[in-house]
Parts: structure tokens; sequence; C-alpha cells
């Protein structure tokens, strides 16, 4: 665990609500696209519009890729789960109930490991399958929000987009250690491929239940809500400002209300959405349109056996190799660039080599050109051909650089090639160096008196005059041992 | 005028009529058109006809080389939702509403050549057992224009009582295709939970609803159940019924065995209605059969549990009916004022009272000592049947403990018109089928007779139906039809 966010003798209690919108081909409980950003009411039918008469029929592939989730964030499957009506009436939800589960979720209790020297669990609660709500635009509000509006209207689109919801027990001890809980769990997920929990379109949306408590005390404080915070940055910050609020509050001697808030990111203040008072008594019941859902033990087992590795394992597997933690984080939670890393380990034989290309120029280009690894024009088959010049000796680190550079540029290029056409072959043999070491020595005779004379660190210049001689290619190595024995002699 | 008389033909004859080229369907539907211009004005069991759209279905079935059922007319009950003709559940709540999907029910009938004659009447939303709560007016029964038909598919029976079509689909909760059938002369099927598709069916109770025929035989019922009775992908609780609906002949019961829960029939049963059904035991031990005595302890429960669980599920199913996106909207200043105004005024009381018991049964708090207890009792009854069908293939019962009443005589006593379904309602909470046929006369009203088989046990109650009713020799068409025309 990070530091715990501990201030005047109280401690943070966090526990998070995390949606994801599940990226199957047609939507939960009708056969429509389940696309974002489509033409407004475009992808709408009987169904999903709630016209009379009209049934819900569960997306078998939603339930499978929840199972799914559930069994990689280390959930009980149970045997037999249900959908059930949660009810309330706003234009977001054209039945005026959810489709949503109640007491029988899909996913049942779990334990989710965050590796690292500061590493930590947190208990899953469950994690339930149910349908997206639409999208409500509030005309003439700032950024579509209510306040200030002066009417709205709903794109349909959105609505029934299969969602599960997630929800850790109250483990987390400061906003640090929940965004990185956070972004684990978004890994694993974007890992499995059911979803690409994109915080910006909001396929991926975190609440958080807020609480502060005297330190060592085991009971719970009063709990405020924290509605979808749209990115890692706006939960830390949002998580933090609460908890200094609650603080500020308890302090001043006054209560803390149960109640919904918002964050906003810009002034960085909470605002209450709702409070307990005007709670909604959602009237669940079992939905009768559907029937229950049942896992055998065998499908279960196949589907497990069948998921991908999965970033903590990753994490561990490449701390084990020996990468430094913040490393094997990066690779880990990157599952583009840790398959990138694989491949590339493979042809090279050298997991750190690799890594560190991976981590270094590979990134660096990735970034600049705002490519996926995948897409990058350098390939582990290029990239390795590049590294195995270096690990041969026939380059040096500088014109590897070089080369890389040409690679990306030219995609029919290869590292060999690129050696020849620009005569990057590191000079190394004696007889070479030692004729541009004769003639530095030559041209710097006061230097060459000063590190006789016992001011060895003038080597570092020798040494660059000779390099800086040789075009870059020198053996640096060689370099330094033929110039040391030659002052010495 | 087409010159075919309608009144009293039953649809296996219709079709029997069209195969033999002696009419066209055109001229059928024409015969059913000028029938119901005729007494649907006295009756009013229509709530909407469209006489060209009917008749151009008719001569595009007369163009086809149509078999089976293809030209045979049928009407609907206004709770099936029909593409492109107004569907109201005889509320004004979806006044002028048109829906864009054919139920997959009307979906069957059209790919069976069957060509509609119109919506018929029903109590709003299938909440009542009378027609009286229908927005649209009361609908009269053919037997006695004073008395109701029944409900809450009553103007799927009065249509065909008062030969205004062959044949109709109703649905049936808690007893609202059985009851009507039973109060207006005709046979009923109840099918078994999950064997007949509910798309497009404006739900009222979705755990207790299905669709099923109204016929003036036997023969008929199966005939129209085979059409219907299918698979779908658009319900996920159906999966179509377990083997081939069978068109049975009369036969003689031997080997059968009826159970009769005789501690049911003690209490507010009308001595007409109660010889009736003593008479059709007879029938049956003259038939070979053997009658014995079964116990359904917890069915006289089956009112009350209903009374939850109906609501409950309504309540939500309702919830959908908020003004935004179609049917009745009135206008208010913000959306929580619309809400309540358009409910207010789009729904009728019967309907606003069921809301609010079923939204208080599933409110915190009473959640548990209502709908809870009420899936508690179900759970009880279903096992009622379940240990009776161990020593029984069927169970007899009078349809309702009632001949029709008049109209507006219950109107205002809520348990009264509850209680006409007290042996119908035990049925639907066990999912099980249940068939309704004539059972002779009570002082000129039809009486009936209920025979419960467990579920899937449709062919063997529609075999068992079919003896009684060749031994009952019912005269199909009430007296008032016979010169109606």
């Amino acid at each position: 665990m990070s530091a715990p966010w501990q201030r005047d003798g109280y401690e943070a209690v966090i526990g998070l609500e995390i949606h994801v919108q599940l990226n199957t081909a047609s939507k939960m409980f009708c056969s429509c696209p389940n696309n974002f950003g489509d033409e407004p009411n475009t992808n709408v039918c009987m169904v999903c519009l709630a016209h009379p008469g009209a049934l819900p029929v569960a997306n078998a592939e939603a339930v499978r890729q929840s199972v799914r989730v559930g069994l990689a964030l280390g959930c009980q499957i149970p045997d037999v789960s249900e959908f059930s009506r949660k009810q309330y009436f706003y234009p977001d939800s054209p039945k005026a109930y959810q489709i949503s589960q109640y007491d029988q979720p899909l996913c049942g209790e779990g334990i989710f490991r965050v590796p690292g020297a500061d590493g930590f669990t947190v208990r899953l609660t469950r994690a339930h399958l149910e349908e997206d709500a639409a999208k409500m635009i509030h005309a003439g509000g700032e950024g579509g929000r209510i306040s200030g509006s002066a009417g709205s209207v709903v794109d349909f689109n959105r609505v029934g987009t299969p969602l599960l919801e997630i929800v850790t027990e109250p483990d987390i001890r400061s906003p640090e250690d929940a965004r990185r809980f956070l972004t684990l769990l978004r890994a694993t997920v974007i890992a499995i491929g059911a979803s690409e929990c994109d915080m910006e379109k909001g396929s991926l949306r975190a609440d958080a239940n807020v609480s502060i408590r005297p330190i060592g005390s085991t009971e719970y404080g009063t709990k405020t809500e924290l509605k979808n915070m749209n990115s890692f940055r706006f939960l830390e910050r949002g998580v933090e400002a609460e908890l200094e609020r609650q603080l500020g509050l308890v302090q001043a001697g006054e209560r803390i209300d149960q109640e919904t808030l918002h964050f906003d990111p810009t002034t960085g203040t909470l605002s209450s959405l709702r409070s307990k008072e005007q709670a909604h008594d959602y009237r669940y019941f079992p939905e009768p349109d559907l029937l229950p859902v049942t896992q055998d033990q065998e499908s279960l087992a196949a589907l497990a056996g069948h998921l991908p590795e999965l970033p903590v394992a990753r994490f561990d597997r490449l701390s084990e190799a020996g990468l430094v933690e913040a490393t094997a984080l990066v690779l880990a939670t990157d599952t583009g660039l840790a398959a990138y890393l694989d491949d590339l380990a493979l042809r090279t034989g050298d997991l750190k080599i690799a890594a560190n290309w991976v981590m270094g120029e590979l990134q660096a280009h990735l970034n600049a050109d705002a490519l996926s690894a995948v897409q990058s024009p350098v390939t582990p088959e290029r990239l390795a051909a590049l590294i195995a010049l270096v690990v041969d000796g026939t380059i040096n680190q500088t014109a590897a650089k070089e080369v890389f550079a040409a690679l990306v540029a030219d995609p029919a290029a290869t590292a060999a090639g690129v050696v020849q056409d620009r005569n990057l072959a590191q000079v190394g043999g004696d007889d070479a160096l030692g004729e541009i070491i004769d003639a530095v020595l030559a041209a710097h005779p006061d230097e060459v008196e000063a590190f006789r004379g016992g001011r060895e660190q003038v080597i570092g210049f020798l040494v660059g005059q000779c390099m800086k001689q040789s075009g870059g290619r020198a053996d640096a190595k060689a370099l330094q041992g033929l110039l040391r024995a030659r002052l010495s002699s | 005028m087409s010159g075919i008389d309608v009144i009293g033909l039953t649809a296996e004859r219709a079709m029997g009529m069209l195969r033999a080229g002696e009419c066209t369907s055109e001229e059928l539907t024409q015969a059913y058109l000028d029938r119901i211009a005729a007494v649907d004005g006295d009756v009013h069991a229509y709530l909407h006809v469209d006489a060209e759209r009917s008749l151009a279905a008719a001569r595009a079935q007369d163009a086809v080389a149509g078999d089976a059922l293809s030209g045979v007319p049928i009407a609907y009950k206004d709770l099936l939702s029909t593409k492109d003709v107004p569907t109201t559940a005889g509320s004004r709540i979806l006044e002028g509403f048109v829906p864009i999907d054919d139920a997959d029910v009307v979906a069957r009938g059209n790919e069976a050549g069957l060509v509609s004659l119109g919506k018929t009447n029903l109590d709003e939303f299938a909440m009542g057992s009378s027609t009286e709560h229908s927005a649209y007016g009361p609908t009269r029964n053919p037997w006695d224009l004073t008395r109701v038909p029944g409900g809450s598919s009553g103007g799927s029976a009065a249509v065909v009582a008062a030969g205004c079509a062959p044949w109709s689909l109703g649905t049936d909760t808690g007893g609202s295709i059985r009851q009507p059938a039973a109060f207006c002369g005709l046979v009923g099927l109840m099918p078994t939970y999950g064997t007949v598709s509910r798309f497009g069916v404006i739900a009222f109770a979705s755990s207790l609803e299905q669709v099923g025929p109204m016929a003036l035989t036997v023969r008929d019922a199966a005939l129209l159940h085979q059409v219907i009775a299918r698979d779908t992908d658009r319900d996920a609780t159906c999966t179509g019924p377990r083997e081939p609906i069978v068109v049975p002949d009369a036969g003689r019961l031997d080997g059968i065995t009826f159970g009769v829960p005789r501690a049911e029939l003690e209490e507010g049963v009308e001595p007409g209605i109660r010889a009736r059904f003593d008479e059709s035991l007879a029938i049956a031990t003259a038939l070979g059969a053997t009658i014995v005595d079964v116990e359904l302890p917890y069915s006289r429960h089956g009112l009350a549990a209903y009374y939850v669980i109906a609501p409950a599920e309504a309540s939500a199913n309702l919830s959908r009916f908020d003004g935004v996106r179609y049917g009745l909207r009135v206008d208010a200043p913000d959306v929580r004022s619309m809400y309540e105004a358009t409910r207010d005024a789009g729904f009728g009381p019967e309907v606003k009272r069921r809301i609010m018991i079923g939204t208080y049964a599933l409110s915190a708090g009473y959640h548990d000592a209502y709908y809870v207890q009420a899936q508690r009792v179900r759970t009880l009854i279903r096992q009622d049947f379940d240990t009776a069908f161990q020593g029984v293939d069927a169970i007899l019962l009078p349809t309702a403990p009632t001949t029709a009443f008049p109209i507006g005589a219950r109107l205002d006593d809520p348990l009264a018109m509850y209680a006409n379904d007290i042996f119908t309602l035990p049925v639907n909470l066990a999912g099980i089928p249940a068939l309704s046929l004539p059972n002779g006369l009570s002082d000129g009203l039809p009486s009936s007779l209920q025979i419960i088989g467990p579920a899937h046990s449709e062919n063997l109650l529609l075999r068992l139906g079919a003896a009684f009713e060749a031994e009952h020799a019912f005269d199909v068409v009430p007296p008032s039809m016979r010169s109606g025309a």
C-alpha cells in the first residue's frame, strides 16, 4: 500500500463502484448495434424504446464476457443468477425500470491484488450485469449539464448497452491507491478484450464511496458518494477533496450528511446531487421476462482456462525476471506493449535488453507518432535484428539509435542494410583504433601530459575526441582500454 | 350482401368452404363485416374495424393457392400489437397508438393466411373480469345484452358468440380467456406458460399471462392453437409446445381419472352452475372415466397471492406509459408533472388501483410481507397441483362460480369482481393449462366446465374436451342472435 491517507488522527475509507460498458456487437436485450458515436437515435428498436409488448432477450455474449471479467478479477461465479427490475422514472429510462441484478449477481465475492513492494488487496463485493441508460443532453446547460438548461433531449442509442457494475468493499485507504487499483482493474478488463474502458467515451465510469474514521477504529463513518469521475486524475483529486472536506466538517464539530456529490474538476469543488432523504426506493423484483442464468462448472473451467495472461500475473512474471517495478507495471498494464515485449524477448533471448528497448526507443517513437505497439513499422522482428547487431558488437548504442530512427522512417529498411549504407559498423580493431588514438594524442599533448601528471579524468575528454574522430562508430569499451594502455606505457 | 350465413359458422367449416371453392375469402370476410355492421352497434365488441384493410387481406389470400386455414377470418384482442393498425389495450393512454410490428401470435396468424376482421374490446390493460373497465365503453353479452360478456377478453368472446368472427385470440392472466368463454358459451384454452410467445402482447402481469384461442368448438380451438403455439426468439420465456398440437375427435374416457376438489365448491357457487357441474361428472362416468376427490388446500389463497403478484408486475409493466415517447401526453411545466398529469388522465380507476397496490406491495418495508409472501403461496399452490396430478389425469371445476352478471352489478365492488376468478386464478399461478367449455345453460345463460391439466397436457385437455362436447350437444348460438341479423 502507498502511504495511507491519514490526517490529524483520521484515516480514509474508500470503496469504488465501477461501470464497464461491454464491447459486444449488439445491445444487452435487443439486436440493435452497440456502437458509440453514431447519429443520435439510429440504433433503436421496439425493445430499447420500450414500446408496448416489447420483451427483452439477454445477450449471451454479454453474459459470457461478464463471467470472464468476474473470473479475471478473482470472483466466485454462482451457479444461478437472476435479473431484476430496478424501478425509477426518468426520461433516460424508457421502461421506467432498468433491468439489473439485485441479490443474485452474475459474479460474487472476489479478491483483487494490486502487486508490488507497496501492494495491497481489495475485496470485491460483486459484479452484476445491467443495461445502460439513454444519454440525456440538457440543451442550454453548460457542457450539456442540467443546471441552466431550458430543455432536454434524449439519445436512445446508448440505452441497453451492456454494462457490468463492479463493486468493491471499502478496503482502499488513499486516493492514490484508488487510482492504482482502478488502473490495474481497467488493464485487466482490457486484457481480456471485454471493453475498451475508455473513460473519455464513458465506457469506463467510476463512483467512489468515501468516508473517514479515527485511525484504529473498525466502525465506518458516514459515507458520501462521488459520481462519475471521468479520468484517473479526477478520481484521485475528487476523493482527496472529499476527504479534506469531511475532515474539515468533523474538526468543526459538524455532521457529515450521507449524500451524492459531483466533483467539478475545473474548480476542484464538490456539489450535492441528492441527499439520503431523497434516496430512491427502487422496488426491485425478479425480472419475469427473463429466465435465471445458470452456469455449469465445466463451462466455467473452460472459460477460466482460456483467459489470456492477466496484468497482475504479468507484473509478477516481469518482476521475477528482474525488471524494476515501475517498468514491470507499465508493461503489465499495457497489453499491446507487453505482447510486443514478449515477442521481442523471444527473438532476442534477453528480456531485460528487450525491455530496455521497448521502454526506451520504442515507447518514445510510439508516443511521438501516436501509434500502438502493433501499429509500429518497427516490428519485433526488425528490432530484434537491430538488437542482434548491438549484442554482437557490430554497432554501438549511438549507431543503434540512428539505425532505429532509419527503421521508423523507412519500413522497407533492414538494420543490417542501414548499417552498411551509412557505414555505421563500429570501429573495433586494434589497428584501426590505434590510428585514431595516435592522431588524437598527437593533437592534444597538454592533456596527455595532464593525465600522466595524475589528472585521470582527462581520459574522458580524450575518449570523446577519439569517438568524434571515428564518426561515433568506435567501440567505446575497446577504445578506453587501448587509450589507457597507450597513456600508461 | 354475400348470402353466407356466418351465425354459428365454425372456423373448420369456413375452412372447408374455402378449400371446396364454395366461397372466397373476400365473400366470407364481407359476410362477417356485414354481420358486424348489423349487430356490433348493440354488442360493442370491436374497438377497431377497417373493412377495406380486411377485404384487401382476404383478396390477397384469394389470389394465392391457399391451403389449410388461409383466408379464414379472425379477431384479435386489442392487447395484441398489430403493425400499422391502432392498438389501445382498452386505454386512453394508448389512444391513437400504432405499433411498428406485429405481436408474434399475429405474425403466426398472418403466416397461416388468417384475415383480421379487427381488434376487440377488453378491460383496460386486461385488468378486469367484465370488460366494463374498457376506456371505450363496455361490451354486452350476446346471450343477454344487459349482462357482461366477462373479461378481460370480453370483446374476443362476444364477437364469436355474436357471429362477428368465427374465432378469436384472447389473453389469460387470471381467467381472462376462460371466464368470458364461459359467460358467452364458448371454448377457451389457457395454454401452459411458456408455450405461446408473449412478444407484442401489451404486458399486464408477465409471469402469469399467455395468449390462447377462443372458439365455437374444441376442434376450432385446437386448430387455432396449432397456429400460435410456437417457439420464438423474441420471448425468452417461450419454448413452444413439447409436442405438436393435435385436433381431437370425440371419444370415450375409459381409463381417465378426474379429480374434483369438492372443498372448493362449497361456497359461492350458484346452484345452477353446481347442478350443471354435477351433471358433467355423471357424463364423465358414463363415458368410462373415474372421478376421485382431490385437495388443493392452498388454492383458496390464490386470490390473495394473485392480487399481490399481478399488480406488482403490472406496476412496473405500465411505468413505460409516461408520455415521453408515444401515446397520450398531457403537457406540464416539468417532466415529473408531465408524468403525473399524463398518467392521471390516461389510466382508468381500476388500472390506477392496481398500480397503487403493486407499488405498495414492492415498497421498502412491505416487499417481504406482501410480494415475497405471495411468491411463497404461489409455490405452494403449484405444489398442490403437482401433488394432485400424481393421482389424477386432470382436475374438473366450473370455470366461474356464476353465470354472466348484469352490467354495473359489480363495478363498485372490486372484491366481488375479483372473486369471480376464484377457479381460474390458481391455474395461472401454477403456469398450467386449462380448457373451458360450454356446460349447458343455467337460467338461459351459459354455464361452463373447466378441465385443468398438468404442464404441457394441452392435447389431453383437448381430447377430453371433445368427448364432453359431443355429449353436451350445446347450441353455440345465443337465441337472441339467431334472429338478430
